[in-house]
């Protein structure tokens, strides 16, 4: 009983290796490539609207924006990127560091308030998310003004966090440029003590609604998002915006910059232009029930204090990429 | 515990049982011939590639500041996390996989052929969707880990375990029960023995796969040592220190496959004698019956049952969930086609490295052994940006194209196919290839003629493994895909990424199912 198996096997992989080659050269190359690390589920609806902004055909590459920024950075020069759009300050950051963005045009610079974009001017935010501490009313009748009252061992056992999430670790970084490495090295340990670890902001929020959890820290959309879905009547977890500039409040934005070496400069100054327009400000604060960051426009979100009452402490976010100080602090403390 | 002699050596009658064994190994003294040798060698180039890089990236700002990341108490930590979990996890599969191979292929179990696919079908369940199922009832931590990992892995030790049990000589059994040994006797200095090398080989797959991976570990908020370098990854966008912990895998996983070595011991695996090979008679179970049928019942209702219920209950409470058979079919048909040109081309670069690992000792052919290997257990993510680091400076009309994408599938499962091609060549009889030789066969008409057909059964099956793990990859298929390309656990992670598991649930779904098909022709596979 003979086989030709490799005969078949050699076949398999000639048709299989040609085959893509040849689907990949039936395409015509689009005149603007995006890396996003923000959801496909998100972005992919507004691309269409995009396309006839900018007046090109668009293909976006979909990842984590940790991922996405170390593949920019291994691409180089060589990059087919024209556009990086990112869930957090810190990847921007990390890739503005290393050069490889270009400057924006200040007329964009200008539709963006300078606390939300980069001080080297080569990337701005596009929506704005705040830190909030959800509170279960059925547990706790006034939730603290501070997060440095959650050390307090009245709390023992009753917070809920997640400490390996970005948003999570860009406020401790927040928090870090505030009041200095000693307190907050302080303040993690007194944390980790009382709170129970959860993977993703809205696991958290599940845990305070549920009750298992009185007190959780994450980002406002969550909430939102939630009673959206649910109503909110429905959702029996509360928000609190602490007050005063505590580090707690930190308002941190998803971004875009315009990565340099390509030849879509063109274009890709044209798509920032369109993410920081109304139609596309509301279309983010409406899905995502972000905070708008252009300049002259509102969010609709019922129950949503307008951006400018919050009174969030004011730090220089391209600072939040020093989150590799940050990691190592989490991991002394043994929260990652 | 003594090995018994090899009845089969080089051509050679057999000895009486009680003679010193040589200690000269296999084919000790003749090198590979250059038909072997230069594919191998080149398969051995590509998986060693992701090393080259972690060189590159560790050692960037000198070896001080790699070892100051190495040498840390934390890194200490999590190694002995991640290799407690190793150890539990793959003892957890030895366990299940040689009981459940013994039950299915050796005993008279009511309905043994639909056990046999039964349990191969976890296979197909990614162990991120296993993850969130353990997650729903509240298990996290080790425990939750532990469990996930252990039900999405023991077939890689139950297959290779049975289809050894199918391919051994119940001669050599009889012969010991009729010299007086008892059935535990004979099992255990007898049948063990020949196992040894399928269940070590499945085993060190297990080790790997559960070093490496990154998505149960995630969910279930157990901290290992790859969810330490994803962390670094995602915290501090410094390549560094992710690739100075991926090297302490690296070695970590050469020393694995140097101790695996060790133990295939001396014994041989082929069968001897003429004629053709007789099946074991079933044994029957007797008393037994009731407590096996539980135990296969247990093992499959936790395996199988339990995540696809979890995701029925997804698709049927789903309010997110949006039905679009077409976009759903479309990434279907996208996830076939990748899957199957990794698994061919996996397949093809293995075929070398397994023949000569099963027919030569030596340096050479432990080198290449070893490098096959070697990049098994560093987390997708650095095996992905070692390939862009490669493809933009040296394969830029490949980058972010299909073949490249085909290639890191190879690069990340060679060690599977490598296994099953490894563990087929050894139970065909060498002096097969001999004679073929002593009449004037060249070798590459030996490997086509008398090696290929007489393994033939043992690297499909290596095959469609291969076939299932790519369709799970997740990590290097997000980066190195076309741009626009889907394939089903890109949606899955996208729609898990939304929030919308409802709306991953019908992905998640026809993955498995896919994934099920290979599976289900593995557990009905009889050589």
């Amino acid at each position: 009983m003979r086989r030709p198996l490799a005969r078949t096997v050699t076949a398999l992989t000639a048709a299989a290796l040609l085959l893509p080659a040849l689907a990949a050269c039936s395409s015509e190359p689009a005149g603007l490539v995006i890396y996003s690390g923000r959801n496909e589920n998100l972005v992919g609806p507004l691309i269409e609207k995009m396309e006839k902004s900018v007046g090109t055909t668009i293909e976006v590459r979909y990842g984590d924006s940790a991922e996405l920024s170390a593949q920019l950075l291994e691409e180089g020069d060589k990059t087919e990127a024209g556009l990086f759009l990112s869930q957090d300050a810190g990847a921007l950051g990390a890739l503005s560091n290393e050069g490889r963005l270009t400057p924006l045009p200040q007329a964009t610079l200008d539709k963006v308030d300078p606390a939300y974009r980069s001080a080297a001017d080569d990337w701005a935010g596009v929506s704005g998310r705040a830190r909030v501490l959800a509170y279960n009313p059925k547990k706790v009748a006034t939730p603290p003004d501070s997060v440095h009252d959650l050390v307090k061992p009245e709390w023992k056992g009753k917070i809920a966090y997640a400490p390996t999430n970005a948003s999570f670790q860009a406020f401790v970084t927040g928090m870090r440029v505030l009041e200095g490495d000693d307190t907050t090295r302080t303040w993690l340990k007194g944390l980790k003590a009382n709170a129970e670890p959860y993977e993703k902001n809205n696991e958290v929020l599940e845990a305070v609604d549920s009750g298992k959890a009185s007190l959780g820290l994450l980002n406002h959309y969550y909430w939102y998002e939630k009673v959206a879905e649910e109503g909110k009547d429905k959702v029996k977890a509360r928000i609190h915006f602490l007050p005063g500039g505590d580090p707690g409040a930190l308002v941190n934005v998803a971004g875009v910059g315009i990565v340099k070496s390509s030849e879509q400069n063109k274009y890709a100054r044209k798509a920032v232009d369109f993410l920081l327009s109304e139609e596309a400000q509301h279309y983010f604060a409406d899905e995502t029930k972000e905070y708008p960051l252009a300049s002259g426009v509102k969010s609709k979100t019922e129950d949503l204090p307008p951006l400018e009452s919050l009174q969030a402490p004011r730090i220089d976010l391209g600072k939040l990429d020093s989150l590799k100080d940050t990691l190592a602090m989490l991991q002394d403390v043994g929260m990652v | 515990m003594r090995t018994p002699d090899s009845p089969v050596r080089q051509g050679r009658t057999p000895r009486p049982a009680g003679a010193v064994a040589p200690t000269g190994r296999g084919r000790a003294g003749s090198r590979p011939s250059w038909v072997l040798l230069v594919p191998a060698c080149a398969a051995a180039v590509l998986a060693v590639l992701p090393l080259g890089y972690l060189a590159v990236r560790a050692f960037e700002h000198g070896p001080g500041h790699a070892w100051d990341i190495v040498a840390d108490e934390r890194t200490v930590l999590l190694l002995g996390r991640s290799l407690g979990l190793t150890a539990v996890v793959v003892s957890a599969c030895l366990v299940l996989g040689v009981s459940l191979a013994w039950l299915t292929v050796r005993t008279a179990l009511p309905g043994a052929r639909a056990w046999s696919v039964l349990v191969t079908l976890p296979l197909a369940v990614p162990s991120y969707v296993a993850a969130f199922a353990w997650l729903s009832v509240d298990l996290a931590g080790f425990t939750g880990s532990a469990l996930a990992l252990t039900m999405v892995s023991f077939p890689y030790v139950y297959l290779p375990v049975a289809a050894a049990l199918r391919g051994t000589d119940p001669a050599q059994e009889e012969v010991a029960r009729s010299l007086g040994l008892g059935p535990v006797r004979t099992f255990l200095r007898v049948t063990l023995p020949q196992l040894r090398p399928a269940a070590a080989g499945g085993g060190l797959l297990v080790a790997l796969y559960v070093i490496s991976d990154f998505g149960a570990v995630s969910l279930m908020r157990f901290d290992t040592f790859t969810r330490g370098i994803y962390t670094s990854y995602r915290a501090s966008f410094d390549r560094t220190p992710a690739a100075a912990l991926s090297a302490v895998l690296v070695i970590m996983t050469v020393a694995l496959v140097a101790g695996e070595a060790r133990t295939r011991g001396r014994a041989g695996h082929a069968r001897t004698g003429t004629g053709t090979a007789r099946p074991a008679a079933p044994a029957p179970l007797g008393r037994l019956r009731i407590p096996a049928l539980a135990w296969c019942s247990a093992v499959t209702a936790v395996a199988v049952a339990f995540p696809i219920g979890t995701l029925g209950y997804w698709l049927a409470v789903g309010s997110s969930a949006t039905w679009d058979p077409a976009a759903l079919a479309d990434t279907a048909s996208t996830t076939l086609g990748v899957a199957a040109a990794g698994a061919a081309l996996t397949t093809l670069l293995a075929l070398p490295v397994g023949v000569i690992a099963a027919r030569y000792r030596g340096r050479i052919a432990h080198l290449l052994e070893q490098a096959a290997y070697a990049g098994h257990a560093v987390p997708g993510i650095t095996v992905a940006l070692a390939l862009v680091f490669f493809a933009v400076r040296y394969a830029y009309p490949l980058y972010q194209q299909l073949p490249l994408l085909v290639c890191a599938y190879a690069v990340l499962f060679l060690p599977v196919a490598v296994a099953a091609t490894r563990a087929a060549v050894l139970q065909a009889p060498p002096v097969l290839e001999d004679v073929a030789r002593s009449l004037g066969r060249t070798p590459l008409r030996v490997l086509r003629e008398v090696t290929v057909p007489l393994a033939a059964p043992g690297v499909a099956a290596g095959a469609a493994l291969t076939f299932v793990v790519c369709m799970k990859e997740l990590p290097a298929t997000l980066l190195l895909r076309p741009t626009g390309m889907d394939t089903l656990a890109t949606r899955l992670w996208t729609e898990t990424g939304a929030g919308s598991y409802a709306a991953a649930a019908p992905y998640a779904a026809a993955l498995i199912l896919l994934a099920a098909v290979p599976s289900y022709l593995l557990g009905r596979h009889r050589t």
